[in-house]
């Protein structure tokens, strides 16, 4: 077991390793890319805390994701607050939103779960366009380069923000890690293998599932906040369905209940859809294609399927 | 004019929604109720349904009757191969597990409706109605004392739509009959309650399920032609009947062929008249709360009934 460890923290200190050099030897276009997926992955680790860890499928986390990067917009613009203490909104703000959909969401289990998070996020996203008058809809809004300094470091400045990128992975790296190797994260895992059995050995399953969507809502919520203050940009299509179809799709693709896999799908994919969207204007055809694909040949994804053949010790 | 004759534009326009929504619904209540899985690309089988519609119509040319009238037999019988393949493809590989078939109809809707953006294009276009009369319609009100009869502007109605209105109503009964009276649907019902003991008895459950699945499709794809002289062909127009068909199947009760067609109908019509007093966005807001809030505090739907 202790073998086992050494291996995985060597791994995944490893990946943060080649992260982090990779700022000085990618080019200007793939570095910006490189932050923008770092961040994008945060926000599929979330999702994976939920759906690979605990088992629940959520087909409305773009909720979450909106709910931090308009928490952290809507903070600057409307309330004229600064950079660290809007980051902050953003985060309660997916951390409320989590708790109230938890709640009611909760309730119900398998197929109805998944339409009722979809409902929900679909209302959210409604709600955005309502008050347009604030959020200014589909459009969106542009966060100003003075608003983005943060602890005297400028965000927009690309050097900046990609190190500030790389700290977000970190934070949400490390506290995927931590929740997996604790009790918590076993109780969890056991929930996703067999929810009657871990009741009946006395565990308050509906408390854990509640604490795994507050935590996942977070965390999610964390990535659209600095997603916002990063990239200057803030809308409501990151509150669309395809924003909650996407993180489903990276963790299905790197491997669902792998801490790495979500990093592996969203790089994957990232690059896949950059690809083909020079192509063709139809480039979620490439996104419908994998889902596709996945669901019925790898339902493991990439990491999963390793982590059966070769390194059973891949946390 | 007055707020009456406005009402019963409103609860005709309504009247037309429900009629499509009713055929649907109840493709998406078939395949729910039979095999157990919920197709989130139901909304694009109505989306081609339109698009073939536009193409074989423009394939043709020649009179707007021969070309719509052919579009109404051809294109509900593509659709529902296409589905059927699709089933056969896909779903029956993943062996209709319930989470995985959701997943895997997300892509099959993102498949269909980016080759249709490939192939179509990004424009909306129109399908001539065959017949297009428009009727005026009377209103009866008060003048001088005495009951009189007239004509307000603007109450009127094209005879398509009560065309529209008249089929489905039509292709609704037959869908029941052949639900209770044929040997078809005995052995789709006979599916539904057992699967194993169907299987067990002889049913190739297998065939079936395609079957179903298909002909669920075929009712999105009929839907969809009857419509689109009336609302044009566009490759996202998928979005709004799944969500329409969805909220009437929940609150239906899930997979019941009745509890749909009713809940069509109280929905079809409510939207008619709701959209006349609220704001589109609003509406929609309250719509979709409203089956979340269903699905939470009552599973089974309004109307529906606890299964084992």
């Amino acid at each position: 077991m202790t073998t086992d460890l050494k291996k995985s923290l060597l791994l995944h200190g490893a990946v943060l390793a080649v992260l982090f050099a990779s700022q000085f030897v990618l080019p200007a276009y793939h570095h910006g890319n490189l932050a923008r997926v770092m961040i994008l992955a945060s926000y599929a680790m979330g999702y994976n805390l939920l759906f690979g860890y605990t088992g629940l499928l959520s087909l409305g986390h773009a909720l979450f994701f909106a709910a931090g990067l308009y928490g952290m917009g809507l903070a600057m613009s409307q309330f004229d607050v600064g950079a660290g203490p809007a980051l902050v909104c953003g985060v309660i703000a997916g951390t409320l939103v989590g708790a109230v959909i938890g709640m009611l969401a909760l309730r119900t289990e398998g197929v109805a779960f998944m339409i009722v998070t979809l409902m929900f996020a679909q209302a959210g996203y409604l709600t955005i366009l309502y008050f347009g008058t604030y959020t200014r809809g589909d459009e969106g809004f542009v966060i100003a380069q003075p608003d983005r300094v943060l602890l005297g470091l400028d965000l927009s400045d690309p050097t900046v923000r990609f190190f500030a990128a790389f700290t977000v992975f970190c934070i949400a790296l490390i506290m995927c890690l931590a929740v997996v190797k604790s009790r918590f994260g076993k109780v969890l895992i056991a929930i996703r293998e067999n929810e009657d059995r871990t009741q009946m050995l006395g565990y308050d399953v509906t408390r854990y599932k509640f604490s795994a969507v507050v935590l996942s809502a977070s965390l999610s919520a964390l990535a659209g906040a600095a997603y916002g203050i990063l990239f200057g940009y803030v809308g409501a299509s990151f509150a669309s369905v395809q924003y909650s179809i996407f993180p489903l799709l990276w963790v299905l693709l790197g491997g669902a209940g792998t801490v790495l896999g979500p990093l592996i799908g969203t790089l994957f994919m990232f690059y896949l859809i950059d690809l083909s969207s020079g192509i063709t204007t139809a480039y979620m055809l490439i996104a419908g294609v994998v889902l596709v694909l996945l669901t019925v040949f790898a339902p493991q994804g990439i990491l999963g399927e390793l982590r059966r053949r070769v390194w059973k010790w891949l946390p | 004019m007055d707020f009456g004759p406005y009402l019963m534009l409103a609860t005709l326009e309504g009247a037309v929604t429900a009629a499509v929504l009713a055929l649907t619904a109840s493709g998406l209540a078939l395949v729910f109720g039979v095999m157990r899985v919920v197709n989130v690309a139901h909304g694009e089988f109505f989306m081609l349904g339109a698009v073939l519609a536009w193409w074989v119509t423009q394939m043709l040319g020649g009179s707007a009757v021969m070309g719509f009238v052919i579009a109404l037999c051809v294109v509900p019988v593509l659709v529902g191969c296409l589905a059927a393949l699709t089933d056969m493809v896909i779903l029956k590989r993943i062996s209709y597990d319930p989470e995985r078939t959701i997943v895997a109809t997300i892509g099959i809707l993102y498949i269909f409706q980016q080759v249709t953006l490939m192939t179509y294009g990004p424009d909306a276009r129109p399908v001539a109605p065959p017949f297009n009369t428009r009727i005026a319609l009377p209103w009866i009100d008060f003048v001088d004392g005495r009951l009189s009869l007239y004509w307000p502007w603007g109450l009127s109605i094209t005879s398509y739509k009560l065309a529209v209105i008249a089929s489905a109503g039509v292709i609704l009964l037959a869908l029941w009959l052949v639900m209770t009276r044929s040997k078809l649907g005995l052995m789709m019902r006979a599916t539904e309650q057992d699967r194993d003991m169907a299987l067990a008895f002889g049913i190739p459950v297998e065939k079936v399920y395609a079957f179903v699945f298909g002909l669920g499709a075929a009712l999105a794809a009929l839907a969809a032609v009857l419509i689109v002289p009336i609302q044009q062909a566009h490759y996202l127009m998928g979005g709004d009947p799944l969500l329409l068909s969805f909220i009437v199947v929940i609150i239906g009760g899930l997979g019941s062929l009745p509890g749909a067609v009713l809940a069509a109908l109280l929905i079809g019509l409510s939207d008619g008249i709701i959209s006349v007093f609220f704001s589109p966005t609003l509406a929609k807001i309250l719509a979709t709360l409203l089956v979340a809030f269903v699905l939470v505090f009552r599973p089974h739907g309004l109307f529906g009934v606890r299964r084992g």
